[in-house]
């Protein structure tokens, strides 16, 4: 069954390559994400298998954290294909080959990185992601998307190289201790007491600082306003929701390791301070942002720096960041997926340019309000929710000073997010930039409204599959006191 | 065998060095090239009892490191037309005397990293990491595309020689993983970089400045 | 005692009759690659008494200085060869520290051939002191972190015993880090004596020379003792590297001196061959291959202390 659930994105992939005819490719993608979605639903209502998922010896495991975030990818995947079609539709002078076969890829190359238990394979996994992307980066062929393309495979190969060392310095850590070299996780975690700590530490930073350059946590985020910002709007969207969930994981993968080994309060302590660096750097970049495509990897550096501020408060805290993973994933989507509806109306994606989105583009310029007000943390979304869980577990953990810090950035990028995308949907489309021919249209605008929904849901409810499944995700990082 | 490897290992952190000072785009290339072809040798050396998977594997590395990647560079070097490094962003003294330190401080990091009985005194950790610095160095303080992507190899060196202490411990599905990755990598580095020399008729990255805040 | 006098002799005579042989040897090889048949060996040696059979010309811009030059270039020369042990015996002038008194001889007579440069008031000689000076300081790091490497091992600071009988025991144990030293002088008596890849002392541009350029205005016998200071000079850092590379001259008192004047030849050999393979290389390139053979010291040194 895990071969399955990776093998059968990577069939589509080679399907949709070698599929002649054009007009049918991007169908294909709906398709397939639809199939893969209910697979992955069925084996997420099964009763309590763990084991019942895996293969190639162990080196493949679902655990509650991976069935959390492979629910979760399928889920962004499928809603996100939806509007495949119809953005294709509008590009039709360029192929579409690469750009369908590709997202098959990455779909298949991050259920590889949710299923891994093996150091070693999750690692090959996220290059491949890296790989498989920068295509999709480049589909608009312009001088600026060569310039995003660049940066993004330049700064993640370094990220993956860091990572594969520190990989290597776990593995030797093993060697060392005379444990037997392997990289499975479960073995890693049992020996981690064991290991020497200095190796341990050594690693944890270096495969930080490989991860976190794939999530785009500062100051390893320059790639991500280029690429975002060059990138086609569904592509934004699969790369803010999908692989920086991804590399999320491998994160809290290394971060398990280094918990059940030595004291991690360093590392927890690191992890404050990258978070609220993140946090803050995004506050500042996004105050009077012209672009509202680099507006929104802003907010996705921001919002990576709250995924990484709970982990490193613990607690509760761990659990609310998970929710906000899944929140946040389905924000951002919904807002890249607008945004680009609204570029393409316009022509232009600069605040100079861009006015009146209510009124030209009425169904995309809300859902970008609405995003906005989610992704800012406003109640009845999601967001709210995870941030306040976060905020909460702070305050009664007695970290004040994180707790003050975190609301403080909080308040801030609200008032600078706010100005651009106000200016954005407010007021009357400008004389200057006469309306394209571009109408909305359900293919474009129906996926939006279903992750907003989604969004909305959480924010009111969390159904409780979910909610035990969180629970489960978030015991595995119990705190050694 | 602890004796032979020192020295090999000297003459790939002089190669680092080489790689800091020459200002010729081919001499860097060449010395990316012997460094990948030393790492093959050494492969060898660390682990002497090795079978015939480790010879082939070995094999495979010299050859892609040593002859066809240089050759993917090379030939895109000729599409570009481009033969020396103009003006990098810091002179090939500052970089040699970074590099140097850089090389300093892996030698007394890598005293704090206990080691195990039959790696003891053995400068392989410290090579390697001076080797990720010196490869960090010439992607960061680089201009030309090529050059970048001659620092990220020389990168992926500096982080497979310290791969080679556990050659046979390590799972082969990882190395080659490794292995294809990075020639995968390259291989649409190199193809960009000719995009580059396209788009701007230059592989000088300084024209890709266009997008910041 | 009576020993020690007829080696100390035999320093005298070698140190004083084999240096211009050197030159001989080094035009010969370049000769040999070039496929001409080349200047006689001892073609050096006729040249000096040319020279100091000649008048001399002063310029009328000149002072005590522009003489003082040549002639603290010689006398620097000979007390260095004095206190640098060759073939088989000790130094005849030995004391603990004179390694450095050995380096800063020789760069006492660079500072007087630069200031008898700068006496004449030609703009070209200033530009050859400039270079030449520069890049001595470069390659001053280099010296003395290869003595350092040679001190630390022999556990003594004088030149005698660091080059002494226990050096070819510790090229067994710190092999690595005397290969570096040994290459990373190699470099330094290029640079100190004008040779290529630093000068080429055979071009007749002067802007494109370092040292010749700053012996340009003197004529007969001054001339005669530049050039024969020079080879002085040469045969002080040949002997350097042959004691480090070969330390068995030490062990065998018959074999140690014409063993010892062997290696001298092969140095002088290595030296053409250098010069006949390579170019010399461009003005800004030259200081990074200074920095690099430091730095081939300084790790040479730090691997012997890790």
């Amino acid at each position: 069954m895990a071969y399955f659930l990776v093998l059968f994105p990577l069939l589509m992939a080679v399907l949709t390559y070698v599929l002649p005819s054009e007009r049918l490719r991007p169908w294909l993608l709906p398709a397939g994400a639809l199939v893969q979605l209910v697979l992955v639903g069925s084996i997420l209502n099964q009763a309590e298998n763990a084991t019942s998922v895996s293969g190639l010896g162990g080196w493949l495991l679902l655990d509650p954290l991976g069935k959390l975030v492979l629910g979760f990818l399928c889920l962004l995947f499928a809603l996100c294909s939806l509007s495949v079609p119809g953005y294709l539709a509008q590009h039709k002078d360029r192929s579409n080959r690469v750009f369908c076969a590709n997202l098959f890829l990455i779909q298949a190359m991050m259920t590889l990185v949710t299923l891994s238990y093996h150091l070693g394979l999750m690692w090959v996994a996220m290059e491949a992601t890296t790989l498989a992307s920068a295509p999709l980066i480049y589909f608009n062929q312009s001088a600026r998307s060569l310039e995003a393309t660049w940066k993004y495979l330049l700064i993640g190969s370094v990220g993956i190289a860091l990572a594969l060392l520190g990989s290597f310095f776990l593995a030797y850590a093993m060697l060392k201790a005379g444990r037997g070299s392997t990289l499975r996780f479960d073995q890693l975690i049992h020996e981690a007491p064991y290991l020497s700590s200095a190796w341990l530490q050594s690693a944890f930073i270096l495969l930080f600082i490989g991860y976190g350059t794939k999530i785009g946590l500062a100051p390893m985020h320059t790639w991500k306003p280029d690429a975002y910002g060059e990138a086609p709007g569904v592509v934004g969207a699969i790369l803010a929701g999908g692989v920086t969930s991804c590399a999320f994981l491998a994160i809290l993968r290394v971060y398990q390791i280094c918990n059940a080994g030595t004291d991690a309060s360093f590392a927890r302590e690191f992890m404050v301070f990258i978070g609220l660096f993140s946090m803050a750097i995004a506050a500042v970049f996004m105050a009077q942002q012209r672009d509202i495509k680099r507006l929104l990897a802003y907010s996705s550096v921001e919002h990576m720096g709250i995924l990484i501020l709970g982990i490193g408060i613990g607690g509760l805290a761990v659990y609310g960041s998970l929710l906000h993973l899944i929140n946040n994933g389905l924000t951002k989507c919904a807002l890249f997926l607008s945004a680009e509806n609204i570029q393409k109306s316009y022509g232009s994606k600069l605040t100079g340019q861009v006015r009146g989105a209510l009124r030209r583009v009425p169904i995309s310029g809300a859902l970008f309000l609405a995003g906005f007000l989610a992704i800012t943390g406003s109640p009845p979304f999601g967001p709210f929710l995870s941030e306040f869980t976060i905020a909460k577990a702070a305050a009664s953990d007695g970290q004040f000073w994180a707790c003050g810090l975190f609301l403080l950035v909080l308040a801030s990028v609200f008032v600078g997010m706010g100005a651009t995308v106000l200016s954005v949907v407010q007021g009357d489309p400008p004389v200057e930039t006469p309306a394209t021919p571009y109408r909305e249209r359900v293919g474009t605008c129906g996926p939006i409204l279903l992750l907003m929904s989604f969004a909305l849901l959480l924010g009111l409810f969390i159904p409780s599959p979910l909610e035990s499944l969180l629970r489960e995700a978030a015991a595995s990082f119990e705190v050694k006191r | 065998m602890g004796q032979l490897l020192d020295p090999l290992l000297i003459i790939g952190l002089a190669l680092n060095f080489v790689a800091l000072g020459v200002s010729r785009i081919r001499g860097v290339i060449n010395a990316v090239a012997a460094q990948g072809m030393l790492l093959g040798i050494l492969a060898l050396f660390v682990h002497p009892g090795v079978r015939l998977r480790g010879i082939l594997l070995v094999g495979v590395m010299i050859l892609i490191k040593g002859f066809v990647i240089p050759k993917m560079l090379i030939h895109a070097m000729r599409e570009a037309d481009v033969q020396h490094e103009v003006n990098p962003a810091i002179s090939p003294i500052t970089s040699l005397l970074l590099g140097a330190m850089g090389t300093g401080l892996a030698l007394v990091y890598s005293y704090t990293l206990p080691l195990a009985e039959e790696h003891q005194h053995l400068l392989l950790v410290p090579a390697s990491l001076a080797t990720c610095w010196t490869g960090f160095l010439v992607l960061t303080t680089r201009k030309k595309a090529i050059m970048q992507v001659l620092g990220y190899l020389i990168l992926e060196n500096g982080v497979f020689l310290f791969g080679l202490l556990l050659l046979e411990a390590m799972p082969f599905l990882v190395e080659v993983g490794a292995l294809l990755d990075l020639f995968t990598g390259v291989f649409i580095m190199a193809i960009i970089v000719h995009h580059i020399s396209r788009e701007f008729a230059s592989t000088s990255t300084e024209h890709l400045s266009e997008l910041r805040d | 005692m009576g020993r020690q006098m007829v080696w100390n002799t035999f320093h005298l005579v070698v140190t004083f009759v084999l240096p211009p042989l050197l030159l001989g040897v080094i035009n010969r090889t370049k000769a040999v690659f070039a496929g001409r048949v080349g200047p006689p060996l001892l073609q050096p040696y006729y040249d000096l008494i040319k020279l100091f059979q000649k008048g001399s010309i002063f310029s009328t811009t000149t002072s005590w200085v522009f003489l003082a030059g040549p002639v603290a270039g010689l006398v620097t020369a000979s007390i260095a060869a004095l206190m640098v042990p060759m073939g088989h015996a000790l130094a005849p002038i030995s004391f603990d520290g004179d390694l450095i008194v050995v380096v800063y001889l020789l760069g006492l007579g660079r500072f007087f051939t630069a200031a008898a440069a700068l006496d004449t008031g030609s703009p070209f000689e200033g530009m050859g002191a400039v270079r030449e000076l520069s890049f001595s300081c470069l390659a001053e790091p280099a010296i003395f972190l290869g003595m350092l490497v040679l001190a630390k091992l022999s556990g003594s600071t004088q030149l005698s015993t660091m080059l002494g009988a226990s050096l070819g025991g510790h090229w067994g144990t710190a092999g690595t880090s005397l290969a570096m030293v040994l290459l990373s002088w190699f470099l330094v008596l290029l640079v100190e004596n004008s040779r290529i890849p630093f000068d080429d002392p055979n071009t007749h541009l002067e802007l494109t020379m370092i040292h010749e350029v700053m012996v340009l205005d003197h004529s007969g016998p001054a001339f005669g003792l530049i050039l024969y200071g020079a080879s002085l000079k040469l045969f002080v850092f040949a002997s350097l590297l042959v004691r480090v590379a070969c330390p068995w001259v030490v062990l065998n008192s018959w074999l140690g001196w014409p063993a010892f004047l062997v290696g001298s030849v092969v140095v002088a050999v290595v030296i053409g061959v250098v010069e006949s393979v390579m170019a010399r290389l461009r003005m800004p390139q030259i200081p990074v291959l200074l920095v690099a053979a430091s730095l081939l010291s300084g790790f040479g040194l730090i691997l012997l202390v890790r």
